[in-house]
Parts: structure tokens; sequence; C-alpha cells
């Protein structure tokens, strides 16, 4: 962070050299200007009428170059501690064993598996943002798309640890790939579980070529500029101590390493956008496929509670809910965090976010009601059993908690102004986030906390351990979100600004 | 019809890359494009800070061959992936699992999907990458101070001194008549 001091900065304004950011007014019908009923009038992406292509390029590379202000490395302090926690209960279970979780004979899988499916479920709305809308031509998606792609590599990390934590022996986790050794053994490709090793890979890796490729022009102009201030000044930026180099020069180097040469060119770009959208093609049968294999893991099994088939379909839409409410619950501080940020990311936005989440809701809604019709319908006494446990016996407060969060909560965005105030929505998504998490335990321990004899009945009661390896996942999470606001380009500038009115070659 | 490529010098004796205009708007280098394409060029170019919307009929540039390589080598990844599956379960470890033939394939559709899936995303970007002869460390043009504001909010047209129809003082002509705000020219 430059300290620009006060009078330095009058000056700059005056001059104007330093544009502040677009801060939209408040007007009562239209909230920023971009709550407009009228289908003839086109809202518009970025506030401002008189905003142009280089407020975008200041506004986000302002974010890297000024830094984010005075709360973020207090912010991130406590993420970080908080994060550590994760590391320090890994290596606690690595070295006694699994038997520091409060799993039993029974419950075998609690919240190890709650947290991979609820991490993995937060990482699709990403992608679903990237690939799903850009396939649909939604423009709005330029406002989102790079913050919710970064989420999900960063949630994604988070739901891989568990998986390999969990086996049990976790030096043997290689074995998990199919990689030659000297007893000739090979994986099972018969099993969803090996399945799932496949598919949660293919979609960290996919996700995360969608992301980089996706920065590489925004790299080149956080190059460019870092350039151009050496250019005029070799001095310029602050000095970095441990580096002994100015920050300027680090940001060319690194951002230049980053943006792989780009230059810009009108035939890269041809090229540029045919292989996006192959990638956006391609990734949304890979999202779908994802969460549909993730769900194989139980539908698969002959567990009543699990034996389903409506399993991927119910758990994708659940995904892209608990996603969506995961993207609100980040961007809409950010929004108040970030100067200029409230003229990317418009009202009309947030507003189409909870229309998503108010339509994906009701889809995991039908998904709870089905399963209870399917297992009345079946006349399977073991099935029926299971339901009618999972909403009255021991586990009814998580299954209930479930459906207030999921099902009821969104309810809210049938009226206007729920949906149109920012603190409304945000209380929603953290609803939303919770409810997701409890889904995923719900499906889980209450289905296998009860076989088919009694003798095999117990209940799952979590240790500190199993808690505060969640707690230090979502430090994780947001450690990692908390780096890349401040190092790497929060915003899609290239397609922002080509979504603006001005950036059409037809207009004179 | 072929011509010994003349090679130009600066007077300071360095070889040049070619030329390079500035446009402040998406629609001048729009127009710019179309004059420059009619007038015959083939090494040239159009640069700006995102994707000009129907600049490859400005510019008459033909359609990437990139889909068709990332088809081929994302359906070649899901042979593989169903092979190598295949093999496992027939000749590596074949063993019986849910009672069932040691190939029946149907288990092993998601691993194949998945695999494809891989290969066609990396044979996307490394595809795109390659083509447009990436990554590289440095270019002519990004040592131009104008340049640097092409991530910004400026628009571009450069042609290159190795097109055979590149003549310093016709390009620039040419350039300035299609509506250039500044013209200049770009050292090797």
């Amino acid at each position: 962070m430059s300290a620009i001091h006060p009078d330095q900065s009058t000056a700059a304004k005056l001059s104007g050299a330093l544009r502040q950011p677009p801060e939209p007014e408040y007007n009562p019908q239209t909230g920023d200007g971009s709550l407009v009923d009228d289908p003839s009038v086109r809202a518009l992406l970025v506030l401002g009428r008189n905003t142009t292509f280089a407020d975008i390029t200041e506004t986000v590379c302002g974010y890297i170059e000024k830094g984010p202000g005075r709360w973020f490395w207090p912010t991130f302090f406590v993420a970080a501690q908080v994060a550590g926690l994760m590391p320090i209960m890994i290596l606690y279970l690595i070295i006694t064993g699994v038997g520091v979780w409060g799993l039993n004979n029974q419950v075998d899988w609690a919240w190890d598996i709650t947290n991979f499916v609820f991490w993995i479920g937060i990482g699709h709305a990403g992608t679903l943002i990237s690939a799903i809308l850009c396939l649909l031509k939604q423009k709005w998606r330029t406002s989102i798309n790079r913050a919710a792609e970064a989420m999900t590599i960063f949630a994604v990390i988070c739901a891989g640890t568990f998986p390999g934590i969990h086996i049990g022996r976790v030096w043997m986790a290689w074995m998990l790939f199919p990689i030659p050794n000297y007893n000739a053994i090979w994986p099972n490709f018969k099993s969803p579980l090996l399945w799932d090793v496949f598919a949660v890979s293919t979609y960290a890796t996919v996700s995360a070529l969608f992301w980089f490729m996706g920065m590489i022009p925004d790299f080149a102009t956080l190059r460019d500029r870092a350039a151009l201030r050496l250019m005029r000044n070799p001095d310029s930026g602050q000095m970095i101590p441990l580096l002994n180099m100015r920050a300027d020069r680090v940001m060319a180097i690194a951002y230049g390493l980053l943006s792989l040469g780009w230059r810009f060119s009108s035939r890269h770009w041809h090229r540029y956008e045919k292989a996006y959208i192959l990638l956006a093609g391609i990734s949304t049968p890979l999202v779908l496929s994802v969460h549909s294999i993730v769900s194989f893991d139980f539908a698969t099994s002959i567990l009543p509670g699990w034996h389903t088939t409506i399993f991927p379909p119910y758990f994708v839409a659940g995904a892209i809910f608990g996603g969506f409410a995961m993207v609100l619950f980040l961007m809409i501080p950010a929004r108040e965090l970030f100067p200029g940020m409230k003229a990317l990311i418009t009202l009309r936005h947030l507003e189409n976010m909870a229309k998503i989440i108010l339509v994906t809701g009701f889809m995991v809604g039908f998904a709870y009601s089905m399963e209870f019709f399917i297992a009345w319908y079946g006349a399977n006494r073991y099935e029926q059993d299971v339901f009618v446990n999972r909403a009255t016996g021991p586990y009814a407060w998580a299954y209930w908690t479930m459906i207030g969060c999921n099902v009821i909560s969104p309810q809210l965005f049938w009226f206007k102004f729920c949906r149109q105030s920012p603190v409304v929505i945000f209380i929603v998504a953290s609803f939303v986030t919770v409810g997701m998490w409890f889904e995923r335990f719900v499906i889980i321990v209450s289905s296998l906390h009860r076989a088919f004899l009694p003798g095999e009945w117990h209940m799952f009661y979590p240790t500190p351990v199993d808690i505060l390896t969640f707690v230090g996942s979502c430090g994780t999470f947001l450690t990692l979100f908390l780096l890349f606001m401040r190092f790497l380009p929060m915003f899609a500038m290239s397609e922002i600004k080509a979504v603006m009115p001005q950036a059409s070659p037809h207009k004179h | 019809m072929s011509t010994a490529p003349v090679i130009y010098q600066t007077e300071a004796g360095k070889p040049v890359y070619g030329i390079l205009a500035e446009f402040a708007t998406p629609a001048d280098v729009y127009h710019a494009a179309e004059k420059v394409r009619d007038a015959g060029f083939t090494k040239w170019d159009v640069y700006s800070p995102f994707p000009v919307h129907g600049i490859e009929e400005a510019m008459g540039m033909s359609r990437t061959k990139l889909p068709l390589l990332v088809g081929a080598l994302g359906l070649s990844g899901a042979c593989i992936g169903f092979g190598f599956q295949y093999w496992v379960a027939t000749q590596g470890y074949a063993t019986v699992v849910h009672g069932k033939p040691y190939g029946s394939w149907q288990a092993f559709v998601p691993v194949t999907f998945e695999i494809g899936v891989l290969f066609t995303a990396f044979s996307a970007l490394l595809g795109m990458l390659i083509f447009n002869g990436l990554p590289r460390w440095h270019h002519p043009l990004l040592a131009k101070e104008r340049f640097l504001k092409v991530g910004d909010d400026k628009f571009f047209i450069g042609i290159e001194a190795a097109d055979g129809k590149f003549d310093p003082k016709g390009v620039r002509d040419l350039l300035l008549a299609a509506g250039a705000t500044s013209v200049e020219l770009v050292e090797d």
C-alpha cells in the first residue's frame, strides 16, 4: 500500500491525474440506477454514464497497486491464524489416527465427507457463472465471474483435502491414482469412489486452467502499467525490503511472467475467444458431471436414504444454490470495502443472483419432498423408516435446520425489497451456506446412524478435532480469497470493457 | 511471385519492425482495419484492450483451426482413458467386480469422460498459446511507451516491415488517412 500524502492526492485529483472511481448515486426508484423494470430499457452493466475504459482499468488495477486499505492486513492475520488450525489438526490426525475424530463403527463417514461435499458444492458456482452463463451470453456474468472462479479453486482445494485425509493411512493416498507399483496392483475403475478421484482432480485442473486463461490479458494490463511507470521513472514504487526491489519492478516481472507475453493482438484474441468458448463448452458438462459423480458415492450404495436416482440432479442443483450463496456472502462485504466496486457489481447483479437462489432453492426443496414421496411410494419399509427417522428422530434438529435455511429462508426473495437489499441478501446467503452444510450432514449421518439391526444404532458426536479441522478449512478458504483480492485482478477487465456500450465498433 | 525482401533500417542502422498507429475508439480502428485489409497487407495486426466485435471480418482473418485440434485431442484423450481402464480391468489387474464380465464398459464411462475433458482443456489452452506464438519474453512493440496503453484504453494497428507491400511512406500515409491519431516507427 503506497501512502499518498493528502495534499498530493488533492493535487492529483485537481490536475485530473487521479480520477475518482465512479460512485453511483442513490435513487429511490432504481436504487443505484440498475434496477429498471421496463424491459425496453437495458440496465447498465457498469454504472456511470461517463465511465470510460480507463476508469475500469484504474479501479481494478488500483485494488492491487494501491492496496485494499487498512482493513486488509488485520483481517488477513486473523484468517491466516484460523487457517493454521487446519495443518495442525491434520498433523495430529496423521500421527494419532482417525480415532481422533468422532467416527464409530456405524457412522464411519461424518464431518470429513460432509465437509468434502460442502466445499466441492461451493466450488460449482464459479464454473457455472463462467461457463454456463458465458454460453447463454449472460453479460452480467462479467461482474462476478473472476471472483467466483477464484472461489471455485479455493473451495476445491479445501474439498480435496478431506477425502485425502479420511482414508486412515494417509501415506497410502497415492494408491488413489493409477500409479504403477511393484505389487502390480491397479485401482478398481468400476468404483464410484475412484470416479470421484478423477472427477474432482479433473475439475480442479480445468477450473484452474479456465481461471488462469481468463486472467492472461489482465496480467498483461498490470504488467504494462508497471512497465510504463518504470519507463517514466526507473525508481518508481515502494521499496520491498526482503526482495530489495521496487514494487513496480516486482510487478513488471511477476505479472510479466504470468501474462506469457500477451500483447492484445486481434489475431491472438480470435484464437483466445475460440479457446475460451471451447473451455466453457467443455466445462458445462464437466460441472454437471462432477457433482453427479460425487452423488454416485452415495447413490450406488444399497444404504436406505442414499440409494436413490434423484441424487445427481439434486446434488447439482444444491451445488449451484450453495455456490451462489457463497459468491454473495463474499462479494457483498467486498462491495462495501473496495472503492468503486458498487459500479461494477450493481444492485441488479445482486438481484439476479437472488433470483437464482430462489429458483435453485425450489429445486432442492422439490428434491427433499420427492425423497419422502418416493420413500412412501416405493413401499420399502427400511427406506420409509430412514425418512421418518430423519424428520422426527435424534437428528431432526439438523433436518429442520436444513429445511429452515434452504427452503424457507430463500422465500424472502419473493419480495422485491428483499431481493434488492444487500443486507437481506447477505443474511439469506449466510443461512443458505449453513443450510447446505447441514444438508450434507443430514444425508450422510442421518442415513448411516441407524442400520438394519437396532444393535447397530449409534449416534455421532463430533470431537474438537472434527470441529477445528472444519473451522481451519474455512480459514484456509478465506485466507486464499484475501490473497486473491490483494494480488490478482478481481474483475475480468477485458471482458467488462467488451460489454460496455462504447465497445461496439458500430457506435459513433 | 517472389520478390527479394527489402530490409529497412533506421538512420541509426537498426532493423525496422514496422509501423504502429494509434486510434482513439473501437469504431476508428475497425474502419481503419477495413482500409488496411483492402490495401492488401498480410503481415499486420489490430491491437485492442478487448476483442473488438467483428474485427475478424474487418481484418479479413480466416477462421482458426483450433477447434479441430482441440476436438481431435479431446477424443483421443477419451480413447486413451477408455483403453487404459479396459486394459486394467481385463489384463493389468483383472478382478471380478459386481459379478460382471471383466470388460463391462458401462462403469468406464465417467472416467473416460473426465479424461476426455482434461485433454480438451489442456489442448484448448496450450493450442491457443502455441498458435499465437506465446509465451514469449519480449516483443518490439512492448518497448514503445505509447503501446503500453493498449491494455488500458487505446487501439492500435501495426504493419510489419516483413510484409511484401510495406513501404514506410505509403504505410504512414495510409494509416493517417484512415484516422490514426499518431503514427510511429518501431525498431526491431
